[in-house]
């Protein structure tokens, strides 16, 4: 299974080391992790999505990282409401034929195109990762050439249907 | 004019070196000694450690100087506190980082490091050492600005010893040292992300008490958790008040009084018997500060079956990661055993299962034959726990001789056992047994080693000379790497790659280069009388016990095997 892990961390030389040295430590796999700055001065954000086996590795993940000193606050939202986020850019062939096909396939998307050259385009595009995926394969019968992807950023939404968070701090 | 002159002198005395500061920050936290190798990078600091005031144990290697702070450290649960220079300084202190970190063993330890603006150009002795041992350490700091010193040396003392202790390294670059700064003088900790739990949740308290009085079989696992929290009188209250039998985990040996009729032994794969049948068949498994480590539970599926399981823990991420747990508590095993003591709550009919206990050790207690003339190891251990009455600090390498250590020193008082268990670090022994001797001067301290593991620290023998530190160097020599050894005869077969010893020096003639007495022993006879002689003696005496190379240490849980299927009982 999936799980997301967000972190708030202080913004110290060698935090974001200690982190990902943790996963492999523990052999987890990173499918993505994202780092950036947060709404406190020296304080950053983490957004780990990582592939499990169950919920126990995720809660003893969630414990170890817990553990690291300049982990303020660990956040396990996997299954909860969460706004997340990711954002891809995708330079795909894009012969004058196929170019008013491949832009009625951005207008549902709500992608955006970034870049024109003679034979391709570049195109943005943000959301859930599984919406971003579902792009990414009806774009590929035209070729594409090049991805990044950023990994999804993400936090709980104002608002949980679910029974509460499952906020795994230290105690 | 005039003026300026004087603002300029004001500051010079407010200014004083990173090196200065540093040995300033150290004096607060009460250090009394160091133990450490002097290098390039940290010339400044020994500099200024000249005349500092602050006793410095030179090692003969920097392994031997932080296996020697782990020593103290666990004999005064207090941090020990190293000094290693850059590059092959911080990474001969590796190994010694590994093993406080998995043994949970409090140190804070200096490396230098290549001056800022050099650091990254691949400069003479430069090691990126934040990050070698970011795995290896609890935390770790590299200074950036001379004034934070005593800030850091604050924190890393707080993190070392509190919740979990470990170790925390300190990189110091080599002009942080020499940098003149003004020294705060109250370093106010900014440590947000760390407040370990000590107070457990009451409700769990509440809920473990309440199991107790429907317990029929309640047993308790007692690891190095109760002497972390020094929390030995706490627990024979509890063992006492609840009618509990206890076990104990290698590292935790000392934790419960050996003697004690609640006590039923050591646990594990190479435990008693009645301890791993008591962790089968217990129905209520009371686990305070011990990690469930493999070598601990044997196979986890046939691991107390039948058991509700507690556990107390400073640390939280071992509650639930080996094996499932009912009652979690997260705090400070002292604290939580207090709590426990003053409920109301039913005791357990524990009285026949008691029995059932003691019948098992009766029929199954720890047992070795004499099969050839040649002295036996086991005996040695007996003998060195009868001369000694129980009451020395032992620290042991690693191998078959530290297991027949555990099996037969029974440890009456707490603090007097320093082995490495988690890392299991062959040449700790030695070095260790000076840490434990310079932290309490008037024990007896007899270092326990396999002829393989002394020979991997033997170099420390100098300091042992040195300082005259009165240690007795017990070899259990069996001219092999018994425990490697043991494993081929058992698992593959009886073929002996590279485990037994062909050359071997004379451990008497080399002791004696040191100027350290030494005797060769061949019969029980021997044994007696140079043991007897060794213990009164006020210096370091080298006991070089020709064993039997082909014991094996019984009993045994094999690999893969659960506890219950014990071979050689
Ligand atoms: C640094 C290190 N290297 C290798 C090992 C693997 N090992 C475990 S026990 C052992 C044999 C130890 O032999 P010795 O010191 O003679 O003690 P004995 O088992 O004979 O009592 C070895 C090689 C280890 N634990 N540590």
């Amino acid at each position: 299974m999936k799980g997301i892990i967000t972190l708030t961390v202080m913004n110290r030389p060698g935090v974001l080391n200690r982190i990902t040295n943790l996963f492999s430590k523990r052999s987890y796999n990173i499918e993505s992790i994202t780092v950036g700055g947060s709404e406190q001065e020296n304080i950053s954000r983490i957004t780990v999505v990582v592939q499990v086996q169950n919920e126990t590795e995720i809660e003893q993940m969630t414990k170890q990282l817990n553990k690291q000193i300049d982990v303020i606050k660990v956040t396990d939202i996997t299954g909860q409401a969460m706004v997340a986020r990711e954002l891809a850019l995708i330079k795909v062939t894009a012969s004058t034929q196929a170019r008013a096909e491949i832009y009625s396939l951005i207008e549902p998307f709500r992608g955006s195109v970034v870049d024109i050259s003679r034979d391709s385009l570049v195109i943005q595009i943000t959301g859930e990762a599984d919406k971003i995926e579902a792009f990414i394969e009806l774009l590929r019968p035209y070729g594409i050439k090049e991805l990044a992807r950023t990994g999804t950023t993400a936090f709980l939404r104002g608002t949980q249907r679910s029974q509460g968070v499952k906020n795994i701090s230290i105690v | 004019m005039q003026k300026s002159a004087l603002a300029e002198c004001k500051d010079e005395v407010l200014l004083k070196s990173g090196a200065d500061i540093l040995l300033e920050s150290l004096k607060k936290e009460e250090v009394e000694l160091i133990f450490g190798y002097p290098g390039g990078a940290v010339l400044p600091i020994y500099d200024s450690l000249y005349d500092a005031g602050i006793p410095h144990i030179l090692a003969r290697h920097e392994q031997g100087a932080i296996h020697a702070a782990e020593g103290y450290a666990r004999i005064t649960g207090k941090p020990g506190v190293v000094i290693a220079t850059s590059g092959p300084g911080a990474t001969n202190i590796v190994t010694g980082l590994a093993d406080a970190l998995i043994d949970s063993i409090p140190l804070v330890v200096f490396t230098g490091q290549v001056a800022t603006g050099v650091i990254g150009s691949d400069a003479f002795q430069e090691a990126d050492v934040l990050g070698i041992t970011t795995p290896i350490t609890k935390h770790n700091y590299q200074v950036r600005d001379p004034k934070d010193f005593p800030r850091i040396i604050k924190e890393a003392f707080y993190i070392a010893s509190s919740g979990r202790p470990g170790p925390v390294l300190i990189d110091v670059p080599k002009d942080m040292a020499v940098l003149p700064a003004q020294a705060e003088e109250e370093p106010v900790i900014n440590l947000p992300g760390y407040q370990p739990t000590t107070t457990p949740n009451y409700l769990q308290i509440k809920k473990l008490s309440e199991a107790l009085s429907q317990a029929k079989k309640p047993l308790i696992l007692a690891g190095a958790g109760i002497l972390f929290a020094k929390a030995h009188d706490s627990l024979r209250a509890f063992a006492e008040q609840q009618n509990i039998p206890v076990v104990h985990t290698l590292l935790g040996l000392g934790g419960f009084p050996a003697d004690h009729s609640l006590f039923i032994g050591m646990a594990g794969m190479h435990g008693c018997y009645a301890a791993n049948m008591g962790l089968t068949d217990c129905d209520l498994l009371i686990n305070i500060g011990a990690r469930f480590d493999d070598r601990l539970t044997g196979n986890l599926k046939h691991f107390a079956p039948n058991a509700a399981v507690a556990h107390i823990d400073i640390d939280p991420a071992e509650i639930g990661k080996n094996v499932p747990t009912q009652i979690p508590i997260v705090g400070d095993a002292k604290e939580a055993l207090d709590l426990l003591i003053a409920q109301e709550g039913g005791k357990p009919e524990s009285s026949a299962w008691i029995t059932q206990l003691h019948e098992w050790n009766e029929a199954h207690p720890y047992r070795y034959k004499r099969t050839s003339g040649k002295l036996l190891p086991q005996y040695v251990l007996q003998l060195l726990h009868s001369q000694t009455g129980g009451e020395a600090i032992v620290t042991t390498d690693v191998g078959q001789h530290q297991m027949w250590a555990a099996q037969y020193y029974g440890f009456n008082k707490p603090h007097a056992w320093v082995t490495s268990g988690g890392l299991g670090t062959m040449g700790f022994g030695l070095p260790a047994a000076i840490g434990a001797q310079l932290a309490q001067p008037d024990a007896t301290v007899a270092a326990v080693l396999g002829d393989g593991g002394f020979q991997m620290t033997l170099q420390e023998l100098g300091v042992i000379a040195e300082h005259k530190l009165p240690i007795k160097i017990i070899v259990i020599n069996n001219h092999a790497l018994g425990m490697v050894r043991q494993w081929q005869e058992t698992f593959y077969n009886e073929r002996y790659s590279h485990s037994i010893f062909t050359s071997q020096p004379s451990f008497v003639k080399l002791a004696e280069a040191y100027g350290i007495k030494a005797y060769e022993i061949k019969t029980e006879k021997e044994a007696e009388e140079r043991m007897a002689e060794a213990l009164s003696l006020k210096e370091p005496v080298l006991l070089d016990f020709h064993v039997e190379q082909m014991e094996k240490v019984y009993p045994m849980v094999a690999p893969g095997k659960g506890l219950h299927e014990m071979e050689g009982v």
